[in-house]
This record gives structure tokens, C-alpha cells and sequence, in this order.
């Protein structure tokens, strides 16, 4: 049987409209951006034109790929464990639509905001940096392999904590539980952006296509094993 | 696929020897019932009876611990889940609203997810149906318990389903909203709609039921809900003079129809009858004949509640039941 397009809209639009009017998720969406976006801009905004050179050795612009990592795990941790505490997954699975459409819709809701909030950051940093920073600084900064890795892994980046926010919002029925969970688990990936970002890693055309191999891997695979862990009975129930 | 011809004519559910067991608690044990097209079956029960857990379990929710059920002629089992529900539809026990979103919104997600053909024009039918038509708009945090029950109750009407579970419908609605429920439980009676309605209102269950069954956690009966009475309460005749009879065994002991009697109060007997209609002008007479002052004669009248009383009444209460086993 195939997927039906129309359930899988219902639930983004459903999502989104439900974002719009929670306040806790307006808030994760505003809060976490704005950290990652001012500390680098300020250490930025303050350099001469002496630092330009070793600057040119750090991917700083690497370092907001952060935001994709972990503002769509807190928003898909809700995903599952905020229906379940709300009451309203009973009626929503006595519907005919299919697991695999119900998580692709909820990690398609959590996805598209979270882009966009990355994109937004993105599209401000580099502005600020083009119109404020010292110019031998902005043009050391702002390379386009990097803006390019930027756009390139945010959605693939986003998907995988998407996956491991939903899976663990399927385990545990405490919304707040699942959201600290979730953070743990997108920490792993600002990590490893954030060694890029400071060169501990070296970026090479190589090393990213590898990335983009796992981590698209990585995300089928998310799909297949939520899929699989939600269990309509035991959410229901919480026993089994 | 044969989504048309499933089932035709067979019953709407038939349900053999089904268990549901939550560890080593018993939910509810070995329960057969066969609901007929178009019936209003009533499912009644103590609390903790298992009658949300049946619900659940007939539609797709929780798996079967053991035993079988046909729903709309469909297999109850895993594979067949979402064919079953396409055809049902569930008001749980509780609305489970999207209180940040208006009425309108979330009968517009659901109609969505049944894939149902002209959603607008459904909705604002299921809104009618319920007399909701006005608060299209409003955001469902604003409303009342009731308000809500009723927006579940629309929710459940969006797809047109050929059974539809109704979870306490009317537990904490006003007298006005419940009889509203009542006359839309006929209206789709008459639409051939299958309607399985657990409640703990008796006299519910008594006006709207076709059948009814008595649960705790075993089936104890089902079965017409005037069968139940009669079956259970041997019918009987309540006769009140002005004055004590002489000699009541004289008059009653040769009557037609009567099996026996026993003394209520000074003045008051109670004849034990087969048939009321050949007792009680037969008894009249007599009375009479001896010279009675006769007050009046009437037949006991039992009501479902009589029967649910004498069932579950006495048992112990479900949850110490299903634990000690
Ligand atoms: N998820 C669960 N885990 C363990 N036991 C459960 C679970 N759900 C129900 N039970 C037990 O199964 C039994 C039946 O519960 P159920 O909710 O079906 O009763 P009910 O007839 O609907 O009661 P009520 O009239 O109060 O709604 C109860 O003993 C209940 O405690
Ligand atoms: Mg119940």
C-alpha cells in the first residue's frame, strides 16, 4: 500500500499550526539560535585586519551548523510524548493512517521551521559580517565551500536529530524528559561540527562527501527504526 | 481492493472467546457477542469492567491477548489494522482535542486523515449534527466538557463509519445535551449505522439499545434488555386491599396462571404469575367474589437497573477480581 500524501499534509499542517501557538516551542526556536548566532558574531565583529589570516584556517561559519542539530530534536522530542501527554494520540491512531506516515509528517513539521530558523541565522551572520566586520575579516570568513557545506548539511543534519528527538519521544511519555534526552542526544553532532568548525577536524572535499554518505544513511535508517519502535499499544497503554 | 463487498450482510462484529490481559491483570476474559448491521448494542459494566480495554482491542488499538473478532467482516488481526479502521470510528472515553486549535481545524486534520471525500461540506455537517455549527471557529481550550464531548462526537461522524464505538458519550453532559445525543444515537440507528455504546446509564441503555450485554470482566449476560428482565425476575402480581384477606390462600391457591404468593406488609400480597394477563383479571374476580376491598393490583415492574444490580451488584468489584487471579 502506498502513502497517502493528503494524511501526511494533514499532520505538517496540523504541527505547524499547534507550533505557532506554543509558547515553549516559539521560544526554543528563538532561544537557541540566538545563542549560537551572538557569541560568534561578537568575537568576529571585533577582529582587525591582522587576524584575517589565521581566520582563514577556521570554518567559524561551521560552528551555527549547531542550530540545526538542536532545535529540531527539542521540537520532534515534543512530537510524540506532548500527543500522549495531551490525550489527543488515542483519537489520532484510531485513524487509519499509517505509522510511517504519521512520523514522516511530524519530522517534515519539525523539520521545515527548523531550516528556516537556520537558514534565517545564516542569511543575518553573513550580513552582519559583510556590512560590520573589518573586510579583510569578512572575506576570510565567508568562503563559499563553507556556505555552500552550510546550506548542503543543515537539512541532512536536521533530519538525523529529527529521528533521534522522535525515537525517543516513542520511549518515554514525560515531555520534558524526552526534550533533555533529546539535547544529549544532538550534543554528538555540535560536536563534531563544532571540531570542524575550529579546524581540530580538517575539511576536505572528501571527509564532507563521506558526511553526506552517513548522514543520509543515517536518516533513512532513523525512518525505518522509529517506525519501528512506535508501538501503537504501548503508547497507548504504556505497558509492553 | 474488495472493500465493498466485505462482510455484506454478515454481522457487524462477532467476537469469540476474546482476553485481553495487562501482565498478570485480567482486563476482561473469554467474551463472545455477535452485534447484528444497524444494531444499537449497549455494553454495560462496573467501573474498571474492561469495557474501554474491548473497545480498544475491537478497534485495532491493543492486540488480543487471546480469542478472535470479526469487525465489519474483517479479521481482527495486525495486517488487516488499517482496512478495520477505515470502516469504524472511535469517540474514546476522553475527546482528546487539540486545544490550541479551533473546532474547525481539528475536524479538518481528521477528515484528512479518513481521506474523505468533500471535507468542507462534511464538516459543516458533522458541526450541524451536533449543533456546534456556530463555534467553528473558536479555539477548543474555550470549551466547555461538554462542548468538547460534542466536538469528539463530530470528529467521529466525519467519515461515515459503518461502526462507531462510543465511550461514554454522555458521561457529563447536561439532561439537554444528553437527550441531543440520544435522538443523533436514533437518527443513525435509522441510517443503518452500527453503533456499539458503552455507558453506565442504565435507562440509556434501556431507551436506545437494541441488545444489551452486561460485562465485568466476564460476559455475565446479554440479550433484549425486556429478555434480561424476565429471565432473571420471575413476573409477579402486587395486590393491595383496604383490609387484610381472611383467608388469602382460598382465594389465590386455585387462580389460573398463579404459581404462589407470599404476604407484602399487612394488606399487600405478591402473587408469583406466568402470564399477568390471565392472572390479574382472574385474581380481580376472585377478589371481588370473596368481598374485598381491593386498592389495586399492578405488575412489578423491573427495570435494566434491577437486572445490572442483580448481576454486578453483588460481585466483587472487578479490580480485586482481576487481581486475585
Ligand atoms: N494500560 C493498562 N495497564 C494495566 N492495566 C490496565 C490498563 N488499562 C486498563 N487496565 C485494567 O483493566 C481493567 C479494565 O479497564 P477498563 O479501562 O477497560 O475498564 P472500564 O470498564 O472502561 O472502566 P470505566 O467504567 O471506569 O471506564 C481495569 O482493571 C484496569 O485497571
Ligand atoms: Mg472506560
Amino acid at each position: 500500500m502506498s502513502m497517502s500524501s493528503r494524511r501526511i499534509r494533514a499532520i505538517v499542517r496540523k504541527e505547524l499550526r499547534e507550533y505557532r501557538r506554543t509558547p515553549s516551542i516559539v521560544v526554543t526556536m528563538a532561544i537557541i539560535p540566538l545563542i549560537f548566532l551572538v557569541q560568534p558574531l561578537v568575537v568576529v565583529l571585533g577582529l582587525t585586519a591582522s587576524s584575517a589570516g589565521p581566520l582563514a584556517h577556521e570554518h567559524v561559519l561551521l560552528y551555527l551548523l549547531g542550530i540545526p542539530a538542536l532545535v529540531p530534536v527539542l521540537i520532534a522530542a515534543y512530537a510524540v510524548a506532548g500527543e500522549r501527554q495531551q490525550g489527543t494520540l488515542e483519537p489520532l491512531l484510531t485513524t487509519p493512517i499509517r505509522r510511517e506516515e504519521l512520523l514522516l509528517g511530524k519530522a517534515l513539521a519539525s523539520l521545515l521551521p527548523s531550516a528556516a530558523v537556520a537558514y534565517a541565522v545564516y542569511a543575518v551572520f553573513i550580513a552582519c559580517v559583510e556590512l560590520f566586520a573589518d573586510p579583510a575579516v569578512a572575506s576570510a570568513l565567508l568562503q563559499w565551500p563553507q556556505i555552500l557545506a552550510q546550506v548542503l548539511f543543515t537539512p541532512l543534519i536536521a533530519t538525523w536529530s529529527i529521528w533521534a528527538g522522535m525515537g525517543i519521544s516513542a520511549k518515554f511519555t514525560d515531555v520534558r524528559v524526552s526534550q533533555q534526552l533529546g539535547l544529549l542526544a544532538g550534543l554528538p553532532t555540535v560536536a563534531l561540527t563544532s571540531l570542524i568548525a575550529f579546524d581540530v577536524i580538517h575539511p576536505t572535499p572528501g571527509r564532507a562527501l563521506a558526511l553526506v554518505a552517513a548522514l543520509l544513511l543515517l536518516d533513512g535508517l532513523g525512518w525505518r527504526i522509529v517506525s519501528a519502535v512506535f508501538d501503537r499499544e504501548r503508547l497507548i497503554t504504556g505497558t509492553r | 481492493m474488495d472493500d465493498q463487498d466485505h462482510g455484506r450482510g454478515g454481522p457487524a462484529l462477532s467476537v469469540h472467546g476474546l482476553s485481553k490481559r495487562f501482565g498478570n491483570r485480567v482486563a476482561f476474559e473469554d467474551v463472545s457477542f455477535e452485534v447484528g448491521r444497524g444494531e444499537v448494542f449497549g455494553f454495560l459494566g462496573p467501573n474498571g469492567a474492561g469495557k474501554t480495554t474491548t473497545v480498544r482491542t475491537l478497534g485495532t488499538l491493543i492486540t488480543p491477548t487471546s480469542g478472535s473478532a470479526e469487525i465489519a467482516g474483517i479479521p481482527l488481526v495486525p495486517q488487516n489494522a488499517e482496512r478495520i479502521r477505515r470502516r469504524i470510528s472511535i469517540m474514546p472515553e476522553s475527546p482528546g482535542l487539540y486545544l490550541r486549535l479551533s473546532v474547525a481545524e481539528n475536524l479538518e486534520c481528521f477528515a484528512d486523515l479518513y481521506r474523505t471525500p468533500d471535507p468542507r461540506e462534511r464538516i459543516a455537517r458533522a458541526l450541524r449534527t451536533v449543533d456546534l455549527a456556530d463555534r467553528a471557529d473558536d479555539v477548543c481550550a474555550s470549551l466547555s466538557k461538554g462542548l468538547r464531548q460534542r466536538v469528539a462526537l463530530a470528529r467521529a461522524l466525519l467519515s461515515d463509519p459503518q461502526i462507531l464505538f462510543l465511550d461514554e458519550p454522555t458521561a457529563g453532559l447536561d439532561p439537554v445535551a444528553t437527550r441531543a445525543v440520544h435522538e443523533l444515537i436514533d437518527r443513525l440507528r435509522r441510517r443503518g449505522v452500527t453503533i456499539f455504546l458503552t455507558t453506565h446509564r442504565l435507562e440509556e441503555a434501556e431507551r436506545l439499545c437494541d441488545r444489551v450485554a452486561i460485562l465485568n470482566t466476564t460476559l455475565r449476560t446479554i440479550g433484549r434488555p425486556g429478555e434480561l428482565r424476565d429471565q432473571l425476575f420471575a413476573k409477579s402480581l402486587t395486590v393491595t386491599t383496604l383490609a387484610p384477606l381472611p383467608d388469602p390462600d382460598h382465594i389465590f391457591a386455585d387462580l389460573p396462571a398463579v404459581d404462589g404468593w407470599h404476604p407484602d406488609g399487612s394488606c399487600g400480597y405478591i402473587l408469583a404469575v406466568s402470564d399477568p394477563a390471565v392472572a390479574a383479571p382472574a385474581a380481580t374476580r376472585a377478589l371481588v367474589g370473596a368481598g374485598a376491598d381491593v386498592l389495586s393490583i399492578s405488575s412489578l415492574h423491573h427495570s435494566l437497573q434491577d437486572v445490572y444490580l442483580e448481576l454486578v451488584g453483588t460481585d466483587t468489584p472487578a479490580d480485586e477480581q482481576a487481581g486475585r487471579r
